[in-house]
């Protein structure tokens, strides 16, 4: 069970110590359940084969004693030394207090997730960059209905709330990518709010973040120069913020580094100037349902938007 | 402990009684024909058996939402429907299954078997009866006709707010979805009074409190949950319709209400709901491994202590719904404990059946093979519920297909693996026919099979990471092949559930005529011709051990009661009442209310009244006053020919 | 004359049957009231549960946004009339078990008047309550007329079960030997009576201490 597809985002291939805790939890629970059943389906066949055997007599008395021993005293037994071990995994999991490295406000919006860096100012969307080997902490709201953020290869997944803050214990082992998405039903587009852990190393993350909070960075080409003009006068601007130009919106996502991302529509389709174009022009019929109307632009100044928005690293 | 006896002679006392009686006996209790007499029966085996094939089409329908949905789930990004609908379907699927499909299905059992099994000739209150069933049938029309007009409820069976309240659902789907459980409500409510009072008053002379079968204990300990666990239902689900339709703020966190209040009130309905619909499915099973083990039930007073401790503990465990919300360590400490705790319960009622079949002789017949497979079954869905008492890997795997698998195994195996060996047992005396073994066989195989495939790689598509109630997945995530398999196992299932559909419907009409004891079974309801007539016994005997079939002294109750008018009753339309404790008879006996169309008058104009309130034409809910009306002629104390009046009494208003 | 019958007679000729409030075991019905009234009095715990829930989540002052805290002397004057409103309903029951129809009418009035009077009060409150706040104040004006209006309602369904009990009473119907449906109505306004209770103390009291 354990070697299956090497890309599912399995809670059996931990990645991160809260995921591998759990992971050992798993099995120790998977071979009491084993065990018992077994017990009990040995019984049941028993007691299918003594019937075949015709003659036999049966037994009057009453089984308290059986169902006492067998039913009680066991499965108390067994049932108290699990709760401990539950305990001890649950305080495991509370870290003691030691603080985190960062710490990263994640907003669940319908549906896509809000990321921002309080202390250095950057602000992204649908992917949660850490660094490697060191403690996170997630602190999560919502900015309307439940939903629940969950990284099965590092971390159980914890709700985020309407009118409540939580916060989420977050480390990746080894640098890399690591899938998560929302869990707890949030309506029409619940099946497409993913995202994406990236845990880079350490020095790695630092220059990302400083990068990251930037503002975005001047057009340098005529095109970008227009599509800068285009986005900031159509209505991409009411709902969308580009730091460091009047695009000030709060609706949607934060497109500063937009052309770093490696998906769109929080996991819908990758990032690519294709389906960039498809995006704006019917983000509808890529993920239905979903709260950016369509944009329908002259395909010029589609074009120059593009441009632009290619050139927000 | 008794030991089943010869049948052969035994068996006859009973019909030696209907041949002495049975005919005095129709005139007061007549069989009646036609239209009007279908309207307002009031007959709790023609109830029963209304409540039972009502639920079986409700459950056909939940059950081609959940094929439609797998169908859509059988690869990566599936297109057989849009988001809006499969938010429809599986919400829709998940509310019908359980209150539209298993709680009523396993009420239309207890209403054909508890009287009978009690040795008495109607339930307590036989009209509040018929109301219930026309209820919960008008309630089925509510929810499933929304689906027709794209209005079903779309924010899953436990709809939380703020998604569902009308900023985030606009429409009528969730007006449906409170206003149609609210409706429903009364039904259920009603239904478990009327089990309450029947079992306390209405038992058998001698039929003393340690005699009562196991089935009827656990009847009465569901209806004891639905009286406590569905308030915190009702209130959440008036509250829900209140922010919707009128402003009130009890959810909304902007304005002082709390959106976690909602989520307790749902959970604390919710969790003793799940042990309501698997409490009765478990008292089918004590019933039928008796039979097939020709012996009484080992540790009867175990069995029957574990039945009220699952009933009382279910209240205490509601919260291991809520690990993952972020609430207090020490409130998740103790609800893990308490959902621990529960298990030994459960523990208790697996093994007195395995003791029962292990110090019995096993006889493997049709009903008996879908208990072995319920026992498989409900213990691999037991297990998998014992981890999520873990806190943390119950975080780590909610609303995950772990989830959908653990509650697969204890609904469809724990509940419904039961009904259709409760089905398969009681059959002959459902409907005076034998069922064929071969058709029940391959029923009992293909279904087994089908379910296993359908539901066991939902545990590992969950492992994997795959989050429940999505409607699309991506290819690169490891969970197509589960997935895949999952959708075939469904239409295996659905082969073999139209199989078993198929072997129940060519009974009817080429089965063999049945014998009124076919199995030699040990409870009453095999003292009764097969079917019934409308006064279920000739003579109502005396309980002198808890299987009373088995045993000499209740069955020459029969016939020594032939002579004994006030055993037989045949002057009046009445039945006995017994003292709560000990069942000693107590005077005089309890007349019974004749058929009448007033249920149905009420039912109708309860359901006219929800209906315009749903549309938010307040105007017509003025409605209620037919059914105001009604009731009052119902309880109106009319002249009576035994003076103290009993039956149907102070059941209805409210 | 059969049995039965026999039977009946001769119990209302014996002495001891003149004293007729010995009962002969409960009735289906007396559980079936019991029952019912069960399941009320937890959706009124749900529901005043619910309010203390919302309050201990809720920060800063309660009741919150400058609601002031529930004036207490209209509510205890209503208090006063429903609770007084037992007592006759107490007679009543008692006085028909002993066949005095006259009693029961009159005790049957009496209750009536008193609960009315006490649905009249609570309509005046309302109407003070409503100039200061309504049911979209907060959560908490939400639950405080969800509480206090669902237990008016249930005052309401009492009277009319009254109501319709005096009705019988006035057409004979309730004798020393057939009285049970009025020991039901009686159990019910107490019940009424007693949640009235709760809600005082959850509402009005406990937010002065
Ligand atoms: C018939 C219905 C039914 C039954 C019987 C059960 C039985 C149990 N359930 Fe289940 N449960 C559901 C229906 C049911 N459940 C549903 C519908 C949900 C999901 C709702 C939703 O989210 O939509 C759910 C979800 C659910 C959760 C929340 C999961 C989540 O969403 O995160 C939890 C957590 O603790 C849980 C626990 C248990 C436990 C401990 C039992 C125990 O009672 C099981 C006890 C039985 C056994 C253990 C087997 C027999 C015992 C022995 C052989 C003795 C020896 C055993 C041992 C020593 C282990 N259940
Ligand atoms: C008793 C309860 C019950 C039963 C029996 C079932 C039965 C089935 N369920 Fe059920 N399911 C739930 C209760 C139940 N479910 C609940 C509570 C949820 C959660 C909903 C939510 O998230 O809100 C859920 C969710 C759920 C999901 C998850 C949806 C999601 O999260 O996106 C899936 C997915 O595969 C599924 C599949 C199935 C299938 C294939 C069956 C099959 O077993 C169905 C088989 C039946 C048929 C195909 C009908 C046709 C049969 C005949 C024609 C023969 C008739 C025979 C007789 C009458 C004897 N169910
Ligand atoms: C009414 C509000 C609204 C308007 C107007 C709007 N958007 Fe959006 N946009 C959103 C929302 C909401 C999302 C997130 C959708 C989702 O993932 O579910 C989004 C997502 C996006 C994304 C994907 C971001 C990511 O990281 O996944 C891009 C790119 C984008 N919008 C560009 C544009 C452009 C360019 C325009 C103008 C031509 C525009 N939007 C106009 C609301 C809007
Ligand atoms: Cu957000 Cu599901
Ligand atoms: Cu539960």
């Amino acid at each position: 069970m354990a070697a299956c597809d090497s890309s599912a985002p399995s809670t059996l291939s931990p990645a991160g110590p809260a995921a591998r805790q759990i992971t050992g939890l798993w099995w120790l629970l998977f071979w009491i359940s084993a065990v018992v059943s077994v017990v009990v389906f040995v019984l049941l066949g028993r007691a299918v084969l003594r019937g075949r055997r015709a003659g036999e007599r049966v037994n009057t008395r009453s089984g308290n004693r059986f169902v006492l021993i067998m039913g009680v005293a066991l499965p108390v037994l067994v049932l108290a030394g699990v709760y401990v071990v539950g305990l001890r995994d649950m305080r495991a999991l509370q870290h003691d207090g030691e603080p985190a490295a960062y710490t990263v406000e994640v907003v669940g919006h319908k549906w896509w997730w809000e990321v921002r860096y309080p202390d250095d100012g950057a602000v992204t969307a649908n992917e949660i960059h850490i660094p490697a080997g060191e403690p996170v902490d997630l602190e999560l709201t919502t900015e309307d209905v439940n939903h629940s953020l969950w990284v099965p290869e590092l971390a159980p997944k914890v709700d985020l709330i309407a009118g409540r803050t939580n916060t989420l214990r977050l480390e990746a082992d080894e640098p890399g990518e690591y899938r998560g998405q929302c869990a707890e039903f949030c309506g029409l587009q619940h099946a497409n709010m993913a995202f994406i852990v990236v845990a880079h190393p350490p020095e790695e993350f630092r220059s990302w973040l400083a990068n990251e909070s930037e503002p975005a960075p001047e057009p340098d080409t005529q095109p970008a120069a227009e599509g800068l003009e285009v986005l900031e006068s159509s209505s991409c601007a009411t709902c969308h913020t580009v730091r460091g130009t009047e695009a000030g919106g709060t609706l949607g996502p934060d497109l500063t580094h937009l052309a770093g991302r490696r998906y769109l529509g929080a996991g819908a389709v990758p990032n690519n100037p294709g389906h960039l174009a498809g995006w704006i022009s019917d983000a509808q019929s890529i993920k239905p349902g979903n709260e950016m109307p369509p944009q329908p632009l002259p395909s010029e100044d589609l074009q120059a938007l593009l441009a632009y928005l290619e050139t927000l690293e | 402990m008794t030991v089943k006896p010869d049948t052969t002679t035994a068996a006859s006392a009973p019909r030696a009684a209907d041949d002495a009686v049975g005919e005095r006996l129709s005139e007061t209790w007549p069989e009646e024909h036609g239209l009007w007499a279908w309207f307002t029966t009031v007959d709790h085996k023609k109830i029963g058996r209304r409540y039972m094939v009502t639920a079986a089409a409700y459950f056909v329908l939940a059950g081609v939402a959940a094929l439609v949905m797998r169908t859509q789930l059988a690869g990566p990004n599936g297109d057989v429907v849009d988001p809006e609908l499969f938010d429809q379907l599986f919400s829709l699927h998940g509310t019908a299954m359980i209150f539209l499909f298993a709680t009523p299905m396993l009420f239309g059992f207890g209403n054909f078997l508890v009287p009978l099994m009690l040795g008495t000739r109607d339930m307590a209150f036989p009209r509040l009866n018929a109301f219930g069933y026309w209820v919960f049938a008008a309630a089925g029309i509510l929810m499933f006709g929304s689906l027709l007009f794209e209005a079903a409820p779309n924010a899953g069976w436990f709809a939380y707010v703020p998604l569902s309240g009308s900023d985030h659902s606009p429409g009528y789907n969730l007006d449906v979805y409170t206003l149609g459980l609210l409706f429903l409500g009364v039904s259920t409510t009603a239904g478990a009074i009327n089990f309450i009072v029947t079992a306390l008053k209405l038992r058998a002379p001698g039929m003393s409190l340690n005699r009562v079968p196991v089935f009827v204990w656990a009847i009465v300990v569901t209806s004891f949950m639905v009286i406590f666990a569905l308030p915190p239902l009702n209130v959440a689900n008036a509250m829900l319709f209140l922010d919707r339709r009128f402003g009130t703020n009890f959810f909304d966190t902007a304005e002082g209400g709390d959106a976690v209040l909602w989520q307790h009130l749902f959970w604390l309905f919710g969790h003793p709901d799940v042990y309501i619909i698997v409490l009765p499915a478990l008292g089918i099973v004590s019933a039928i491994v008796p039979t097939f083990s020709r012996r009484a039930i080992a540790a009867y007073p175990l069995i029957v202590l574990a039945t009220v401790a699952t009933g009382i503990i279910s209240f205490g465990v509601w919260v291991h719904h809520m690990f993952a919300v972020g609430l207090p360590d020490l409130s998740l400490t103790f609800f893990s404990a308490a959902s621990l705790i529960i298990t030994v319960p459960a523990g208790i009622q697996v093994f007195c059946w395995l003791g029962t079949m292990l110090m019995g002789r096993l006889v493997l017949n049709v009903a008996m093979l879908w208990v072995l497979g319920f026992i498989v079954l409900f213990v691999l869905g037991g297990v998998t519920g014992v981890m999520f008492a873990i806190v943390p890997f119950d975080q780590q795997t909610t609303d995950s297909y772990f989830v959908v698998a653990h509650f697969h195994y204890v609904l469809f195996g724990g509940a419904v693996f039961p009904i259709i060996a409760g089905l398969f047992y009681w059959w002959p005396k459902f409907t005076g026919r034998m069922t064929s073994r071969r058709g029940g066989l391959w029923s009992f195989w293909l279904t087994f099979a089908g379910f296993n495939l359908a539901f066991f790689p939902m545990h590992i598509s969950g492992l994997l990471g795959m989050p429940r109630r999505i409607y699309v997945y991506p290819g690169d995530t490891g969970w197509t092949v589960w997935n895949l398999l999952s959708t075939l196992g469904a239409y295996l299932l659905t082969v073999g559930l139209l199989v078993t559909l198929g072997t129940l419907v060519h009974s009817l009409r080429r089965g063999e005529r049945a014998t009124d004891d076919p199995w030699g079974g040990e409870t009453l309801e095999w003292a009764a011709t097969s079917p019934p007539k409308v006064y279920n016994l000739p003579v109502i005997p005396t309980a002198h051990s808890l299987t009373p079939m088995w045993d000499e002294r209740s069955l020459a109750s029969f016939t020594d009661g032939i002579a004994d008018d006030e055993r037989v009753l045949a002057h009046q339309h009445a039945v006995l009442r017994t003292s709560e404790l000990d069942g000693r008879l107590e005077h005089p006996p309890l007349e019974m209310p004749e058929d009448s169309p007033l249920p149905l008058v009420v039912a109708a104009s309860l359901f006219a009244g929800t209906l315009a309130l749903l549309l938010g034409w307040y105007e017509g809910t003025l409605v209620l006053l037919v059914a105001v009306a009604a009731l009052c002629w119902w309880l109106w104390p009319h002249r009576s020919p035994i003076p103290e009046d009993g039956a149907d009494g102070g059941g209805g208003q409210t | 004359m059969n049995a039965v019958d026999m039977r009946s007679v001769s119990r209302a000729t014996e002495p001891e049957a003149l004293a007729t409030e010995r009962p002969r075991g409960r009735t289906p019905a007396w559980w079936g009231m019991v029952l019912l009234i069960t399941t009320e009095v937890v959706l009124f715990a749900v529901l005043l549960a619910s309010y203390f829930f919302v309050q201990f989540t809720t920060e800063g002052p309660w009741p919150p946004g400058g609601i002031r805290t529930p004036e207490l002397r209209l509510p205890l004057i209503m208090t006063v009339l429903l609770l007084s409103s037992s007592a006759p309903m107490a007679w009543a029951d008692r006085a028909i078990r002993r066949g005095y129809q006259g009693q029961l009418a009159a005790g049957l009035a009496l209750a009536l008047l008193l609960g009315a009077a006490f649905l009249t009060l609570q309509g005046i409150e309302y109407d003070t309550k409503l100039a200061e706040f309504t049911w979209t104040s907060y959560a908490y004006g939400s639950l405080f007329y969800a509480i206090t209006g669902f237990h008016g309602f249930h005052v309401a369904a009492g009277l009319f079960m009254i109501g319709f009990t005096l009705v019988g009473t006035l057409r004979g119907r309730y004798t020393y030997e057939r009285h049970e449906r009025v020991r039901q109505v009686a159990f019910y306004w107490h019940a009424i009576d007693g949640l009235w209770i709760l809600i005082l103390s959850s509402l009005y009291l406990s937010p002065h201490v």
